[in-house]
Parts: C-alpha cells; sequence; structure tokens
C-alpha cells in the first residue's frame, strides 16, 4: 500500500513540468519537492560555496535548502509550490 | 600579562582595534578590554562602509582620506590565513576583511539635484577627493543595472568596503602578534586615577589593570566610560537598519546611493532620514542601509523604515524588486552634537585619550583614528591637528560663556 | 507587485494549526471578527496537514491521529468562513507584525508561494499561534539529499502522499520519529530502523503524567502496534554517527549510546538506506512575537517559549498566543489553549465595548485595560474558575469551561514535560562532528571555522560567532543551526560562553521580495466600534 492508496486518493491524471529539459511528473495538488521524490530526484540545487548537491530538508518551507527557479522566479521553495502543467523549473545556481 | 601595559584599550570594535594595532606597532605594551566579544556593538551591525565621498570638506574629510590611505595599505599587510582555510601561502589583511576597493558611485535623479551634486563634487576634489563627473549615458557602464531615470552623477573610487566584524577581529590578530592582548568578556567598571587626576589604570569585574594610559574606544558606549572618568563626552545613539537581500550574483558594482544621503548624514534631524547606499558584497547578499533616527537604544522594528530603504534601492535599482530582503538588522551609531568624532587626549584627565563617536563612519574611520591615537600616545606629531576633534570641546562652549558673563 | 489592505478586524490569529485554528473559533463564536493569516494550503497545521484538494482523497484523516477531533473543529471553523465571521486567508506567509499608531497592530503578509503578493491586515488584537519547526543537530553527513527532518517527511507525506525514499531510517529523539516512522511504513515505505536517543526507563520517572494521560498512552501504543506489525527494529539509546553517500544518502552509522550520548566503542551498526529522516523535537517559531516585544522564558529543553499567563496572554498588551509557541505540547494541548485565548480575546473586547463604547479606540481601550490582571469573567488569578463561569461559557457558545479547559491544559503540560524530560536534546553530537563538517547549512560553515572564530578571531558567544563565520546568516537565518551553533561555542570556549539571553531576533520573519516591501502599507486604521 503506498500513500495514495492509503488515503484513497483519486486525482486527475500526472502532468508534467520542466525540470532543467528533464519531464518529470506532477499530481495535480502535489508540491514539487514531493513530485521530484517520487521520481527519485533526491537533488536539485547545488550549492554556492562548495557546488553540493542539495534537495529538501526540512519540508515545511523552514530552511530554504530546497529552492528552485519557477518561471523565472527565484528563491520558490519546492516543498511548499505546487506546480502546474507547463511550468519550468530551473535548478538555482 | 607579566608586565602592566603602557595602555589600556577599551573596546573591541574596529576603532579600538585600530587604535591597538597602530599603538603596538608605535612598541607600546597594550591590552583590550571588552565586556563582550570582538565586534559586539556597533561594528557588528554596520555595512562596512569606506567612504569619502559622504564627506563634505574639513576635518572629517581629511580624516577619512587620511584613513583611504591607511586602508589601502593594511589591505596589503601580509596575515596568516586560518587554521580552517588549509594550508597554504599567506594572505593579506585585506583578504581576510573582505575589503574591496569598489569606489563608490552617487546619483542624481534630476538635474537640480545633480547641480549641486556636482558643486558639492568640485569643493571635494578641492580638498583632495577623487571625483569624477558621470554622464547619464555613462552611468550603464559604471553599474548596467542601475534605473535608467538617474540623471547623472559622479564616480568616487576611493570609496571602499569591508565585511566590519572580519576588519575588527583581524586587525586585532595583527595586533596580538605586535603583542597586544586582547582580554574579552571583561567588563571596565571604572577608571583609576592618582596626582592630578591622571590616569593610572582601570578597574574591570575581573581586578584591576594598571596603566598610564586609557583609550575609550567604547562607541556608542563611550560617555559612559568618560563619565567614569568624571568627565562629559555626549556620545549618543543614533539607530540604523540595514536590509540585507538573499545572495545574488554580482549585480551592482559600486557603493551606489542617491546624492540625498550627504543632506541625511549631515542633518541635525532627530526624525527618520533614509537615503539607501545599496551595494553588493563578496558574500553575496546586497545590503541596502542605512536610515537614521534618534530614537535613543528603542530596538522596535519599525516597517516603514525598511519599507523606505527598499523603495529606494528599488528606485535605484529596478532588478530588486523581486529579489528578496532576507533579514533586517539595526544598530546605533555613536555621534556626538557636531557629527565629528573626539580623538585625543582629554585635557580634563591627563592620561585619558577618546576614540570614540564615529557615528555611521567608524569603520572607515578607524585607521586614521587609530593612527592618530598612537601618535599622541607615543608623544609623537600627529599626521593630523587634532584640535577640531578635542574631547572637551562641549564644555569649553559653556565655560566660555560663563567666563564671558560678568 | 500588488498590495491588498484588508478591513480592520477584532482579532488577527496568525496561524491555522490546532491552537489559531480553536481560538479563532472560539473568537468567533463569542461574535468577534477575526481574520486568520496561514501559511497552509488548508487549516490544521503541520499536524493536521492533508492531502491537497486535487488529489481527492476519500480518507484524507487515514495517515492522522484525532482526525475526528479535527473534523470537528474544521466544520465550525468552515461554517464561521462561510457566515463571514472569519476571514481566512491560506498560503499567506506573515513576514511581520508591528504596533501602529493608530492602536491595533498590522500583520503583514506574503501571499503565495512563487508570484506573490503583499497583504497587511489590522485588528485591535493579535492572537500569535505560529508552530514550531523541528529542531536540529549537525552529524558527517547531514547535508547529503536524502537525509530530510524527520516532520518533513511526515509533512510531504500526508501532503503529497509521497515518501522521501523506498527504505527510510528515522532518527533522532522525541515522541514524533514513531509517529513518523507509523505513517512511513504505512504509506509503504521500509523502515530499517527507528534510532532514538532517548533512554526508555526515564519514563519511570513521571507515572503521574503518564497515568493522568491515558489518551497519550493510547496514542503511543498505536504507534508502537504499527511498528511491531511491520517488525520496525527501535533502537533506543542510539545515534546517527555519520550519513555515508556520495551524490545523496546510500548508508547511515548508528551506535548504541551511554546515558550522557558518547558512543560506546564497538557498538556500531551501519545500515544502508536511501533516506534519512531525522529530529530532536520542536522549536518554537516566535520572530513575530519577539519583534513585537513579548517576553520569553526557556523550556527544560533550552527551547525559548512565549511566557503567557492562564489567559494564553502574551506580556504585551493585545497580544494573545497559543499553540506550541507557548511551549511544546502537542495539538491536543494547542487547541485547550486556542480555545482559552479565543474566550480570552472575546472578554477583553467584551469589558471594551461596555467601558469604552466610542469613546476610545478599541485597541486604546485594550492597551489600558485589556490586560494587567483583569482576567476572563470567573477565572481567578490561580486559574480556577467559579461555578457561574461554565454558564458563561456555554452561552457564549465555547464548548467547554475555562475550569475544565485549564485542568486539561495543566495535565496536558506535565505529560509535554514529561516527555521533554525523557528526550531531551541528546549529548554527545558534538565528539562526532568533524573539522569539516558543515555546522551551518545555508552558508557551509564548517566546524573548523566556527573553531577560527573562537581561537584566534574573538567570538565569544554566538552572535560573534555568526558575524565572523557567516553561521546562521543564509536563507534559514539560524533556524537549521540554531541550537547546534550556541554550543558548539560553548564548547569551544571551554564552557565560558554566555548561554543567550533572549531568543534571536528576525526582524523578517520570512524573506520579502524588496518590490512588495516597498509597497507595503499600515493598513487602514482598527475598525471604530
Amino acid at each position: 500500500m503506498n500513500g495514495f492508496t492509503r488515503v484513497g486518493a483519486s486525482p486527475d491524471a500526472a502532468f508534467t513540468v520542466d525540470v532543467d529539459g528533464t519531464p518529470v511528473p506532477v499530481v495535480p495538488g502535489q508540491t514539487l519537492a514531493a513530485a521530484l521524490w517520487a521520481a527519485g530526484i533526491t537533488a536539485w540545487r547545488t550549492t554556492r560555496g562548495q557546488g553540493r548537491p542539495r534537495g529538501a530538508f526540512c519540508g515545511i518551507g523552514s530552511c530554504y535548502d530546497c529552492l528552485v527557479v519557477v518561471n523565472g522566479v527565484a528563491g520558490v521553495r519546492a516543498c511548499l509550490v505546487r506546480p502546474e502543467a507547463g511550468d519550468v523549473v530551473r535548478t538555482h545556481e | 600579562m607579566t608586565e602592566a601595559p603602557d595602555v589600556v584599550v577599551v573596546g573591541a570594535g574596529m576603532v579600538g582595534a585600530a587604535c591597538a594595532y597602530y599603538a603596538a606597532r608605535a612598541g607600546l605594551a597594550v591590552a583590550v578590554v571588552d565586556r563582550g566579544p570582538v565586534a559586539g556593538g556597533t561594528t557588528g551591525a554596520g555595512e562596512g562602509n569606506l567612504l569619502v565621498s559622504d564627506k563634505e570638506p574639513g576635518p572629517e574629510l581629511d580624516l577619512a582620506l587620511l584613513s583611504a590611505q591607511l586602508w589601502t595599505r593594511l589591505a596589503a599587510a601580509p596575515a596568516r590565513p586560518l587554521a580552517s582555510a588549509g594550508p597554504g601561502p599567506d594572505t593579506t589583511f585585506g583578504a581576510l576583511a573582505e575589503y574591496e576597493a569598489k569606489g563608490g558611485l552617487v546619483v542624481a535623479s534630476d538635474e537640480q539635484r545633480l547641480d549641486a551634486l556636482c558643486v558639492f563634487a568640485a569643493a571635494q576634489a578641492a580638498a583632495g577627493v577623487v571625483a569624477v563627473p558621470v554622464r547619464h549615458d555613462e552611468l550603464a557602464e559604471l553599474e548596467p543595472h542601475l534605473s535608467r531615470d538617474q540623471v547623472g552623477g559622479v564616480h568616487y573610487p576611493q570609496d571602499a568596503q569591508v565585511q566590519p566584524a572580519l576588519a575588527a577581529a583581524h586587525l586585532l590578530r595583527l595586533a596580538r602578534e605586535s603583542g597586544a592582548v586582547v582580554r574579552l568578556g571583561e567588563t571596565v567598571t571604572g577608571i583609576e586615577r592618582g596626582a592630578g587626576g591622571r590616569v593610572t589604570g582601570v578597574r574591570t569585574d575581573r581586578g584591576r589593570i594598571a596603566a598610564p594610559a586609557v583609550v575609550n574606544a567604547a562607541g556608542t558606549w563611550g560617555a559612559a566610560i568618560a563619565a567614569s572618568a568624571d568627565v562629559v563626552l555626549p556620545v549618543l545613539p543614533r539607530r540604523g537598519f540595514v536590509l540585507v537581500t538573499a545572495p545574488l550574483p554580482p549585480l551592482i558594482r559600486h557603493k551606489v546611493y542617491a546624492a540625498d544621503y550627504v543632506a541625511d548624514v549631515a542633518s541635525d534631524s532627530a526624525d527618520l532620514q533614509t537615503s539607501a547606499v545599496v551595494e553588493g558584497t563578496a558574500a553575496g547578499p546586497v545590503l541596502i542601509g542605512a536610515s537614521r533616527e534618534r530614537v535613543g537604544f528603542d530596538r522596535t522594528l519599525s516597517v516603514a523604515v525598511l519599507r523606505r530603504l527598499a523603495a529606494q534601492a528599488v528606485a535605484l535599482f529596478p532588478r530588486l524588486a523581486d529579489v528578496p530582503a532576507m533579514r533586517a538588522y539595526r544598530g546605533f551609531r555613536p555621534y556626538l552634537p557636531d557629527h565629528l568624532p573626539a580623538i585625543g587626549e582629554d585635557p580634563r584627565v591627563p592620561g585619558l585619550f577618546h576614540a570614540c563617536g564615529h557615528e555611521g563612519a567608524g569603520i572607515g574611520l578607524a585607521p586614521g583614528t587609530g593612527l592618530l591615537i598612537a601618535q599622541a600616545l607615543t608623544g609623537e606629531k600627529t599626521d593630523m591637528d587634532l584640535a577640531p576633534f578635542r574631547p572637551d570641546r562641549f564644555e569649553a562652549g559653556e565655560s566660555a560663556a560663563e567666563g564671558a558673563a560678568p | 507587485m500588488s498590495e491588498t489592505a484588508d478591513a480592520a478586524y477584532d482579532v488577527v490569529v496568525v496561524g491555522a494549526g490546532p491552537g489559531g485554528f480553536a481560538g479563532a473559533v472560539a473568537a468567533a463564536d463569542a461574535g468577534l471578527a477575526v481574520a486568520v493569516l496561514d501559511a497552509g494550503s488548508a487549516p490544521g497545521g503541520q499536524f493536521w496537514r492533508q492531502p491537497a484538494a486535487a488529489l481527492r482523497a476519500r480518507r484524507p484523516g487515514a495517515l492522522h491521529h484525532g482526525w475526528r477531533t479535527y473534523a470537528a473543529w474544521r466544520g465550525r471553523f468552515d461554517a464561521h468562513v462561510a457566515s463571514g465571521a472569519v476571514a481566512y486567508f491560506a498560503e499567506h506567509h506573515v513576514w511581520a507584525a508591528e504596533r501602529i499608531a493608530e492602536g491595533g497592530f498590522a500583520v503583514h503578509a506574503l501571499a503565495g508561494v512563487a508570484r506573490s503578493s503583499g497583504r497587511t491586515v489590522t485588528a485591535a488584537t493579535l492572537l500569535l499561534a505560529t508552530g514550531a519547526y523541528e529542531r536540529q543537530l549537525p552529524f558527517p553527513g547531514w547535508t547529503l539529499p536524502g537525509v530530510v527532518t524527520a516532520g518533513g517527511a511526515q509533512a510531504q507525506l500526508k501532503d503529497s502522499l509521497v515518501v522521501p525514499g523506498r527504505r527510510v531510517v528515522v532518527a533522532g529523539t522525541g515522541p514524533l520519529l514513531l509517529t513518523v516512522a507509523a505513517s512511513l511504513v504505512s504509506a509503504g515505505a521500509e523502515v530499517p530502523a527507528v534510532v532514538e536517543a532517548a533512554d526508555p526507563l526515564r519514563y519511570a520517572r513521571h507515572p503521574g503524567a503518564l497515568v493522568r494521560n491515558p489518551g497519550k498512552l493510547v496514542e503511543g501504543a498505536g504507534y508502537a502496534a504499527t511498528l511491531a506489525r511491520y517488525r520496525v527494529p527501535v533502537h533506543t539509546r542510539h545515534a546517527v554517527v555519520e550519513a555515508h553517500g556520495d551524490r545523496w544518502v546510500e548508508a547511515v552509522t548508528v551506535a548504541k549510546t551511554d546515558r550522557a550520548g558518547r558512543l560506546l566503542p564497538g557498538r556500531s551498526r551501519t545500515i544502508a538506506c536511501d533516506a534519512l529522516a531525522v529530529g530532536y523535537g520542536l522549536d518554537a517559531q516566535l520572530e513575530l512575537a519577539v519583534e513585537l516585544g513579548c517576553e520569553t522564558r526557556r523550556e527544560p529543553d533550552g527551547g525559548w517559549v512565549l511566557a503567557v499567563d492562564d489567559e494564553q496572554r502574551t506580556s504585551v498588551a493585545g497580544v494573545w498566543a497559543a499553540g506550541e509557541s507557548t511551549g511544546i505540547g502537542g495539538a491536543q494541548l494547542a487547541l485547550i489553549e486556542g480555545e482559552l485565548a479565543g474566550a480570552s480575546l472575546a472578554a477583553a473586547h467584551r469589558r471594551r465595548t461596555v467601558r469604552g463604547a466610542g469613546r476610545q479606540s478599541p485597541a486604546a481601550a485594550l492597551a489600558a485595560g485589556g490586560h494587567a490582571g483583569r482576567g476572563m469573567p470567573g477565572v481567578a488569578a490561580e486559574g480556577r474558575a467559579s461555578p457561574a463561569t461554565a454558564a458563561t461559557a456555554r452561552a457564549r457558545g465555547t464548548s467547554v469551561a475555562p475550569s475544565l479547559l485549564l485542568r486539561r491544559r495543566s495535565r496536558l503540560r506535565a505529560f509535554a514535560a514529561a516527555l521533554q524530560d525523557v528526550h531531551p536534546v541528546p549529548g554527545g553530537w558534538t565528539d562526532r562532528l568533524r573539522d569539516d563538517t558543515e555546522v551551518c547549512r545555508c552558508e557551509e560553515v564548517p566546524l573548523g571555522a566556527i573553531r577560527d572564530a573562537v581561537t584566534e578571531l574573538g567570538a565569544t558567544e554566538p552572535r560573534s560567532a555568526k558575524l565572523l563565520t557567516r553561521a546562521g546568516m543564509g536563507w534559514c537565518q539560524g533556524r537549521m543551526c540554531g541550537t547546534a551553533v550556541p554550543c558548539v561555542v560553548a564548547e569551544l570556549t571551554g564552557g565560558a560562553a554566555p548561554s543567550a539571553a533572549s531568543p534571536p531576533s528576525r526582524p523578517l520573519a520570512c524573506p520579502v521580495p524588496l518590490g512588495i516591501l516597498a509597497g507595503t502599507g499600515d493598513g487602514p486604521a482598527p475598525r471604530p466600534t
């Protein structure tokens, strides 16, 4: 059983968003971080100093480790933002 | 410490660090005492402006020009890298303190302001400032993201920037290498005096330190140190807020501000004044500061002040509109009624030297102040006439008036 | 960059978790005009975070505890929203709250996550229910992708029905760990181990608090049963030593510790995993209250919380607080605190209306008389209610008499205190840091840089260490390293570092685009009554 079956979810079909050129499926309503996790992607940001990979850490909008650029807007927290079909996501730095 | 120091410097901020550095280099045995850490007061709440551009001709500008020269020399001074940087060749004080000789750009939003700025700049140039008028069509070359609404400006290549806490800490580190002793977390509770009222040392919460000279480099809290030697030095706090953006790729090259800033700095008004100085930093964030208010040590957040800083920054750099302000901080500048610092020996208390009251310019003016204090301590001829900075000048008026009375 | 200023309300509630949610309902029950601003997409906070509406969950509570309680409160909340008594602003991130010249408060928020706009709401009074975030401690490898907070794993699961990995080690300390592990396994993840720093024997020191809270025991037993069913081993008095991996976490080393949290030699094991969910209790979110000048206190585990009285009033006239920001204690306690706050707010506004009618601005009347000993009717200073109170409360429409609420509150607080005693911030973790272990994630500040700041640069306490290293100066503003940096500095100074006299100051509670900040207004004056 997974989360979807556990709660009896029946969302519309997933759409894709463009993440650095790769199509990533998103179930309507999901956060971007969750969609990336579901796609097996745990890292999508590179740190400024050491160039190390980072992804979502706190998952509730406090740590800002999961920042992405969504449709040109920088500094967006992937753990909070709920993508829409056609969104273009670029990883930070 | 095995022997008594020649001088106790009270305050481990930027000015205290510079006094300690130059005094130690002059061969004096120096002890620096601070109730808190390094850079625990106004130094840790400042932007690190090293400006000549905002000063009108006069003693403060002369001190700024002297300091600018000294900053250049300090920046090149060799320094050991920190252990965490790993093994490597020597670096410089400038690199450790994030010194950037980036220059300032003062801009005007209309012809009237530009004319006033150019008159001001011409007077500065006559006093030795390098001030290069910039036409509207040249602005973009200096600052590609500057608003096109600015009609022109003046470029000041001598303006520079440091990270103030690092600058104070690394300068103290160099002072320690010249023999200075730094005693942090120790509070000076009184100044001891002997025959003729002469300073004999300080009392602290840990004991006493005998010394024939004491330097009051306590910044915004300098009035209290003066009072402990029974003299009045009316240093008062002037609150400032600084906005800090999220880290950005390099976007702003100079220290950029609107010409109105010059009027704000010189103002006697207690009301809020804001004229944002906008600058990038080595660490990435853009700093936007700073407001000026006389509200005592009130730490209450003022959204109105932040709003005005933000609005002015966006007016200068429209691209900043989408950039998040990540934090804000506040500090209290130490100012004296005539906006000049107190530098030199206090004629009322032999052996007590003051080096405080630099308002928002303390980081920039610190090396000059430190050098002049070291010269005064060793009895050398000072590089500048200290008369305008006399610590007793605020009493002189009263006593003169009393003397004139029948 | 639009800026919306909304009509003034009697009370603005910041946060729609259990505390804010119940406070809003109770205040609206009593006839107050209430605005609720919340960062979440639906009321309920982190505890009752639920599947996004578009996921169309038939059993939205399947991953939750106490869903029926939530549903009941939600029904009342929704009714007030429908009637207009509560104006509900979801996905609003409050960045500042300030006292305004006209009296009362302005609350400044960002609406939306990506393309945000500004909104300022004003009110005569404020109820802060800003909740908490999870406390973290650094260890080698904690910045590897796949290492997530336990609460974050839980939040993304409840919200978006996704787990952070297929094989998730859950580690740290606190009651949340079992909850998270149970949720993860019931959503299909494998949990090869729960690694709990605490010693369960310490529960024996609190028999009273446990016996008086049977519901809590049943809740705990439920999680334990789930974990037993999925054969999840729970290792107590164990700590994460290191997370391994190159681009993401591939394994963790855990080890048995002594009572002080120090590793016992030869008692470590390495567990393969593709995610690690970790947390060490909760830290209250206090930015707004601290900037307003509300008094704080420290909990036994060192965390800062707001000092409130029996009616959930802070030290600042006109400002109430409820929920985790007044003491970490869970959703049930937060609901009670919210109810008490709502009732107290209602009483304060009633007094104002009776006395001040038309002569004073509501806020001025509240500032003059809202605090300083004039309590909720029937509630004496020591928190006992007169028999008349219950009837008054019923007449007002609040669900339970204040006396009963106060009794429940003290019982739940006793339980919370017991939990904190059993699950303190563990020791020994600083031994496991290496010089290159990042203590501050945002600014990538390793332990070695903090050591330099202390030994070579004159940092003697956390603030100067921050100024000299940038630890805590990054995007999260020290929320993730706020526990670690002071501990590390204290250790490097040989314990000489004074502990902080006040919680950290963050004038901006979250980042605000400069364009929105530039357009922020004070909002209209509070509505005259």
